[in-house]
């Protein structure tokens, strides 16, 4: 086998030798200067000789009477200056998203596997929290390298507008960078102390982990949201405060959804790596473990995307209420396509999610009772994403327009303005929730005398919320815009308190019911595609969505102050746009794939007892001469207690 | 809705109902009559673009129908394994393997030869504002500019009425031919443009967009369009070289009494 290998290494290497030597001999061939076939150079001087002489003199004299100035900006080469800082912010920021999200969680399943009474269930969990944070390692590194890359692109590629903002935000670099050494502290002790503090201090260490990672994510979030909506400077710039500049308009909207979001897509991620463990694993064991990690991975996903709508809502509706052409340049201008995009980006997440619990369901014994409130489930989400994804202009041919009237249709035209839009993301995340309370009773079977009454309250604050988020939904088409917009607010906490209450009947009303078994990692394997779709959509929409924030300035660095002179100073087409969140999404994952790659190799056995392993498979199969089936010594250990005591 | 498209689609799921068919069979049903509803049963027809992006969803969402459960997976799964495996389904499946080709080939060949026309468009039916604009001789900031007339509305009715009234006659003077007399954007010379003149009875334009809004679109009509998002395409005019500040005004207030909408509100900023 290994002769055979090497046969196939040599003839690559044959194949590869000349084709080097070729290529090398036309480079070097290219890019030696041409020499005059007669005389010697230096002592027979030609005509092109003196010319080049001269002009080379000339450049070189031009050069030193050249007065010093200060670079504007610089161009990178091929795909320009914004694309690159662009995608390298990108894939940043994804990394920073993915390092501060987990260690939330993480800390969380270790505080449940805390306070757990359970042994059993206090190992699982904390095995649990520990296996997330094994991926942290890698990824805190490489959000550290690509931050440094990015800050040393801006000083590179816009040296002009990176000076502007350390002179507004001078007094927040320092305690950034001091921030960062704390983070490396908590971080590498909360990881490599696992088991080694007791858990008290290792709790508090992820404590501090967590309050320092969202620090330095405030900060950053400050120099970001002043470039969309500056405060704390004059018209023309000149600071005025900076604490004023740090808490501008959009400073904490943008926390809030940050954080909610980096949850969202931390879990996801999590959730991908246990399904790239689980398509791996060998044994029952492993399958179930990483069905469960998968699991939790995927719930705190959604548990965290279910709000995710609402805190969008109100960072978009402060930028409206900021600046009037912000608001309609997103929505209504140049970018409002990106948000179809984002509509059918996330129903294809709430399909997914919801497909994914319901794959779920399989693994519970006694869920089938459940199976025929799936489609009517499937039914309403599927409506709820066509009147999300429905645009209020359309993209037709001129005859469509004519036969419309107008850009937009007389009746489907009415699911694309804001009320039906809210009323679809609100029956959208109840129908989710409601899944995922059916998953959760899936197998229970509740002993309460008050069963009965319980499910028909249950069922009862379902239809009315339904009912009467429908009722706004529609109202909102009678009444002016800024009364239209109010009517989100109703319709928002009527779901939230619709969620809460029948979580709280729900706990009561299965409090010591009969379970049937749940069998962890008897799952189809499509589940574990559904993962790693979801952590690939959620990441193409945190790209997508980034690209709008951004990109709403347009052809400012900071809005209405400084302008961006630079030859990128043009809003790129949506489908360019697209292409490249896309690349970079794709250049993510050949990171994440590392990742993950890195951390699955703590669990891999060492080289040398692999090769004792191999050295004894090939010892039986020696013994077994004609190769016939021998069994394992672990299966035969397995089939007689006694020797395995 | 063309109720002639909408009913033999039912009559079809009800007979189907009742001769107890297979799941695949339901799954083809669903699918094409959706998409014969959505094609054909609209009065007003509904662009391709949607139509695509509806039946891209629903493909999803009966794609995860069938295969989230073991046994309704296998009843459209071993059919058509059946299909194409058993040889008492050779004939029909050669026609099928003729088939999916020709309609592709159709498909090429139809829409290689439709006639000519205008690219697709994508109208941005709310450009964003500047930040300010100048018009007679003054500069306006357009985040902060209000209707000088609308606090009559409430101060003193019949002066407020009186500008309505100007405002309809500065309307029928010089909007109408495009805008129409109701309008809905479908005046005399609105056939000869592309886009058409917005509909301002729709709920969807004028009541989501504040007064100051209006005023620079009407001031400074389709040059005063911002550089992105362009080619614009528009045929207004810049009405400050013929209208007073004043009658702008006026037929901004006109526009909200005649389709009976209001201007949406200033929101505060926190």
């Amino acid at each position: 086998m290994k002769q055979h290998k090497f046969k196939i290494l040599l003839m690559i290497v044959v194949v590869l030798l000349p084709l080097a030597a070729v290529e090398l001999a036309t480079f070097l061939n290219q890019s030696l200067s041409y020499r005059s076939p007669v005389g010697v150079e230096g002592t027979e001087q030609t005509p092109r000789m003196q010319g080049i002489g001269d002009e080379q003199a000339e450049a070189e004299q031009e050069a030193r009477e050249k007065p010093y100035e200060e670079a504007e900006y610089r161009e990178f080469p091929v795909v320009g200056s914004r694309v690159a800082v662009w995608v390298i912010a990108q894939l940043h920021l994804l990394f920073a998203a993915f390092v501060l999200a987990v260690p939330i969680f993480a800390l969380i399943i270790e505080f449940i596997g805390y306070f757990s009474k359970d042994p059993a269930l206090k190992k699982r969990y904390d095995r649990l929290a520990y296996e997330f944070t094994k991926l942290l390692s890698t990824s805190f590194s490489l959000t550290a390298t690509f931050g440094a890359f990015l800050t040393f692109m801006l000083i590179i590629l816009y040296p002009k507008f990176t000076n502007y903002l350390m002179s507004v935000f001078s007094p927040t670099f320092l305690p950034y960078v001091l921030l960062f050494f704390a983070e490396a502290f908590f971080l590498y002790s909360y990881y490599y102390g696992w088991g080694k503090f007791s858990p008290r201090v290792h709790l508090a260490l992820g404590v501090g982990l967590n309050l320092v990672g969202t620090a330095i994510m405030f900060i950053a979030n400050a120099w970001l949201t002043f470039m969309t909506s500056p405060a704390g400077i004059s018209e023309t710039g000149a600071l005025i405060s900076t604490w004023e500049a740090v808490t501008n308009y959009t400073w904490m909207p943008i926390n809030i959804h940050r954080i909610i979001a980096n949850v969202a897509f931390g879990g996801s991620i999590a959730g991908a790596y246990a399904a790239y463990k689980f398509l791996q694993s060998r044994s029952d064991e492993e399958r179930a473990h990483y069905d469960w990690m998968g699991y939790i991975g995927n719930m705190v996903a959604i548990a965290a995307f279910l709000p995710l709508p609402f805190a969008g809502y109100w960072l978009a509706s402060e930028i409206y209420a900021f600046n009037q052409t912000l608001g309609l340049t997103m929505m209504g201008g140049a970018f409002s396509w990106l948000f179809i995009i984002q509509a059918v980006l996330i129903g294809n997440l709430f399909l997914a999610a919801n497909y994914y619990l319901w794959l779920g369901m399989g693994r519970i014994e006694g869920a089938e009772r459940f199976h025929k409130y799936i489609k009517y489930l499937l039914v309403a989400i599927t409506v709820c994403f066509m009147v999300w994804a429905t645009p209020r202009s359309i993209i037709a041919t001129v005859e469509e327009v004519r036969a419309m009237g107008g850009s937009s249709h007389p009746v489907l035209g009415l699911l694309g303005v804001m009320s039906a839009k809210n009323t679809a993301v609100n029956i959208l995340i109840l129908s989710t929730f409601m899944s995922f309370l059916l998953y959760r009773r899936a197998g229970k079977t509740a002993v309460v005398e008050w069963a009965r009454k319980g499910n028909l309250a249950q069922f009862a604050i379902f239809a009315a919320v339904c009912v009467f988020v429908i009722f706004l939904g529609v109202y909102g088409y009678f009444v002016e815009t800024a009364v239209r917009i109010g009517l989100s607010i109703p319709q928002v906490l009527s779901v939230l308190i619709a969620m809460v209450a029948i979580t709280v009947i729900d706990v009561f009303l299965f409090r010591g019911a009969k379970k049937g078994d749940t069998n962890w990692g008897k799952i189809p394997a499509v589940s574990q595609y559904v993962l790693i779709f979801l952590a690939v959509t959620f990441t193409w929409l945190m790209g997508l969505m980034g690209y709008v924030r951004s990109g709403l300035r347009q052809h400012w660095h900071v809005y209405a102050v400084i302008r961006d002179t630079s030859p990128d100073a043009y809003t790129p087409t949506l489908g360019y746009a697209t292409q490249v969140v896309s690349v970079t999404v794709l250049i993510f994952f050949v990171f994440i794939g590392l990742v993950f790659w890195l951390t699955s190799l703590s669990d891999k056995k060492s080289w040398q007892e692999r090769a004792a392993e191999e050295a004894e498979k090939k010892a039986r199969q020696a013994q077994a001469g004609d190769g016939g089936w021998q069994p394992e010594p672990a299966m035969l250990r397995e089939s007689n207690p006694a020797d395995a005591s | 809705m063309h109720l002639y498209v909408l009913l033999p689609i039912l009559a079809v799921m009800l007979l189907l109902q009742w001769r107890k068919v297979g799941m695949l069979v339901w799954l083809f049903v669903y699918w094409i009559g959706i998409f014969v509803i959505l094609k054909y049963g609209f009065t007003t027809p509904v662009p391709q673009s949607v139509i695509s992006l509806y039946m891209g969803i629903i493909t999803f969402a009966l794609i995860i129908y069938i295969s989230w459960d073991k046994k309704r997976f296998r009843a459209v799964v071993d059919p058509l394994v059946a299909f194409m495996t058993r040889r008492r389904y050779t004939v029909p499946l050669v026609l099928v393997v003729v088939l999916i080709p020709s309609l592709v080939a159709t498909s090429v060949y139809l829409s290689r030869t439709a006639p000519v026309q205008a690219p697709f468009f994508a109208r941005t039916v709310h450009p964003a504002t500047p930040a300010s604009i100048s018009a007679f001789s003054t500069d306006y900031d357009l985040a902060t500019l209000d209707n000088p007339l609308r606090p009559l509305e409430s101060d003193d009715p019949q002066a407020f009425a009186r500008h309505v009234a100007n405002g309809r006659a500065v309307y029928y003077e010089n909007c109408h031919y495009c805008h129409g007399d109701d309008m809905t954007g479908n005046g005399q010379f609105a056939h000869g443009l592309n886009p058409i003149p917005t509909n301002f009875a729709d709920s969807g334009t004028i009541a989501m967009l504040q007064e100051s809004y209006l005023f620079w679109r009407i001031a400074k009509g389709a040059p005063g369009l911002p550089e992105e998002g362009g080619p614009w395409e528009s045929a207004m005019p810049v009405w400050e070289n013929f209208l007073t500040e004043e009658e702008i005004w006026e037929v901004v207030l006109f526009l909200y009494d005649f389709t009976d909408q209001r201007p949406r509100a200033r929101e505060e900023v926190h």
